[in-house]
């Protein structure tokens, strides 16, 4: 039974290789690695480094070449300028968006999710603002709308492309939290992350990334200087 | 009172009709402009020409209804408005235009097809070919019995699956790569909403005619947008201003034998206009 646990939540490339038009350069080349599961996993290099690339690859959103294994249930949070803020929608129902599966394509949202969904919210401090259109809404105070639809469709595994760009400390803060809470619930938290040194506290693991894995470890030996320039050159 | 009825009849249908009308393109709007693809609307109404062209010579050819059998008229209208889509779609794909360009490259093409194929119509020795011309601006009085039967029918059926996948729908416009995350069938909900936008363009083809239905779906959307800050008031303000554009439209168009299409369009634009202008006084 522990077994099962521990694969449910494995995340494993095996010389993964990716390019957008087929007579382009790769973006990505030969990357084999294992995650460890239910540990915290900073994917960090230079911009263009094909971070978000990876990640785009494990969420089958690009081609890619090679194999990747992966848990059935993934909570994926896209990069800020992804999303249209405009959009004329409350942070509950962007919640409420992580229950869908459950709920059914064609079925009505019932009293019970929206429950369970204010819930959430009020988890990452924001039930006040649960009726509040999104626009309307702080940059961390956005983040934190989409980390509830997140949290809400209990995957086994949580991809996050740039949680911390553009949002206040308090918010980085409550972030960082509920990873560690997510990590004692066996969950496995994958991160794209370009600040060096909030990577040197908050991870368990990092991966070290331009083109192809410069070094992979624990931060420490993972972003020692020689491996920082060969990235970064 | 039963007597008015029996008076009015004829109106009676017609405004039910084409304030159906106005509802579904009210609703297929929004989500047209919450996806920022307005201008597809545009492509595809202006590629049902051919089809209307094709569907005339067919019936000609069979001699059906001395050519204008409309069931047929519109189905071929549906096939090249797909078409006109399609068209758009693979040019974005596989090119580096963007999606502006082969709206406009695709949409000048296939109504240019349309106008040569009219055009070869009009030259027929017989066919009763009157009429042609309500497809391009719209015209109310021309609209028969079983006009305004494909009317109301594709009108409420398409009200009907817009209130069932609506769910579906604003997720789809929101945060696509997140519906295909968690399972949507995004491919088959894209094609959905493909579909009734083309099913509304078609049966509304006569009443606000090709070259305009794209405001009809577009401009109350856009006012429903200044006043609404969630989807499911902005879908409700939208088919009310909808409903509202065709019924004035219709009334005053019969009223003064002008041009129906313009008329809906013309009231629709004001209602934005007054929008606007209570928003500005509002913030001053």
């Amino acid at each position: 039974m522990s077994n099962k646990t521990n694969t449910a939540n494995t995340l494993q490339y095996k010389g993964v290789s990716c390019r957008y038009k087929p007579h382009e350069t790769d973006v990505l080349e030969n990357i084999s690695t294992e995650i460890p599961s239910a540990q915290i996993t900073g994917i960090i290099g230079p911009n263009g480094a094909g971070k978000s690339t990876l990640i785009k690859a494990t969420l089958d959103l690009i081609p890619y070449q090679g194999k990747i294994t992966k848990p059935d249930n993934i909570a994926y949070i896209p990069q800020r300028k992804d999303i249209d803020w405009d959009f004329p929608i409350s942070a509950l129902d962007v919640c409420l968006m992580g229950l869908y599966p459950q709920i059914g394509w064609l079925k009505r949202i019932k009293k019970e999710h929206k429950a369970k969904a204010l819930e959430m919210l009020e988890h990452v401090k924001l039930a006040d603002k649960a009726h509040s259109p999104i626009g309307t809404l702080s940059g961390g105070q956005q983040q934190r709308v989409f980390m509830a639809r997140a949290l809400i469709q209990d995957a086994d595994l949580f991809l996050l492309d740039e949680p911390m760009v553009g949002i206040d400390a308090k918010t980085q803060e409550l972030l960082f939290e509920i990873f560690q809470q997510l990590k004692k619930q066996n969950k496995t938290i994958v991160i794209v992350h370009h600040n060096l040194i909030t990577a040197q506290n908050h991870f368990d693991h990092v991966i070290l990334l331009n083109k192809s894995i410069i070094a992979t470890g624990p931060p420490e030996q993972a972003l020692m200087s020689e491996n920082l320039n060969q990235a970064y050159q | 009172m039963a007597d008015f009825f029996a008076q009015h009849y004829n109106m009676i249908v017609i405004l039910l009709s084409t304030t159906m009308l106005g509802i579904s393109a009210g609703l297929m709007g929004c989500f047209l402009v919450l996806r920022k693809e307005a201008l597809i609307a545009d492509a595809v109404s202006h590629a049902t020409l051919p089809g209307i062209g094709i569907g005339f010579l067919i019936a000609y050819t069979l001699e059906y209804d001395d050519g204008r059998f409309i069931p047929l008229l519109l189905s071929c209208a549906a096939l090249t408005a797909f078409l006109g889509a399609k068209s758009v779609q693979y040019i974005t794909n596989h090119t580096k235009l963007h999606p502006d360009t082969a709206i406009a490259s695709t949409m000048s093409f296939f109504y240019g097809v349309g106008l040569i194929l009219l055009n070869i119509i009009q030259n027929l020795e017989t066919g009763n070919k009157a009429g042609l011309n309500s497809f391009l601006l719209g015209q109310v009085s021309g609209l028969t019995r079983i006009d305004l039967i494909m009317l109301f029918t594709v009108s409420v059926l398409s009200i009907l699956l817009i209130y069932i996948n609506y769910k579906t729908f604003r997720l789809l416009c929101f945060d696509k790569t997140y519906a295909q995350l968690i399972g949507m069938k995004t491919k088959i909900t894209e094609r959905l909403m493909l579909l009734l936008m083309i099913l509304i363009v078609c049966v509304g083809l006569k009443t606000v005619g090709l070259i305009l239905i794209v405001a009809l779906l577009i401009t109350p959307a856009v006012t429903a947008r200044l006043w609404c800050n969630t989807t499911e008031a902005m879908l409700v303000t939208a088919a009310c201003l909808g409903a509202l554009s065709c019924a004035i439209g219709v009334y005053l168009s019969s009223l003064y034998t002008l041009p129906t299409g313009a008329v809906i369009v013309m009231t629709s634009f004001s209602l934005f206009c007054l929008s606007l202008i209570i928003r500005k006084l509002k913030h001053v």
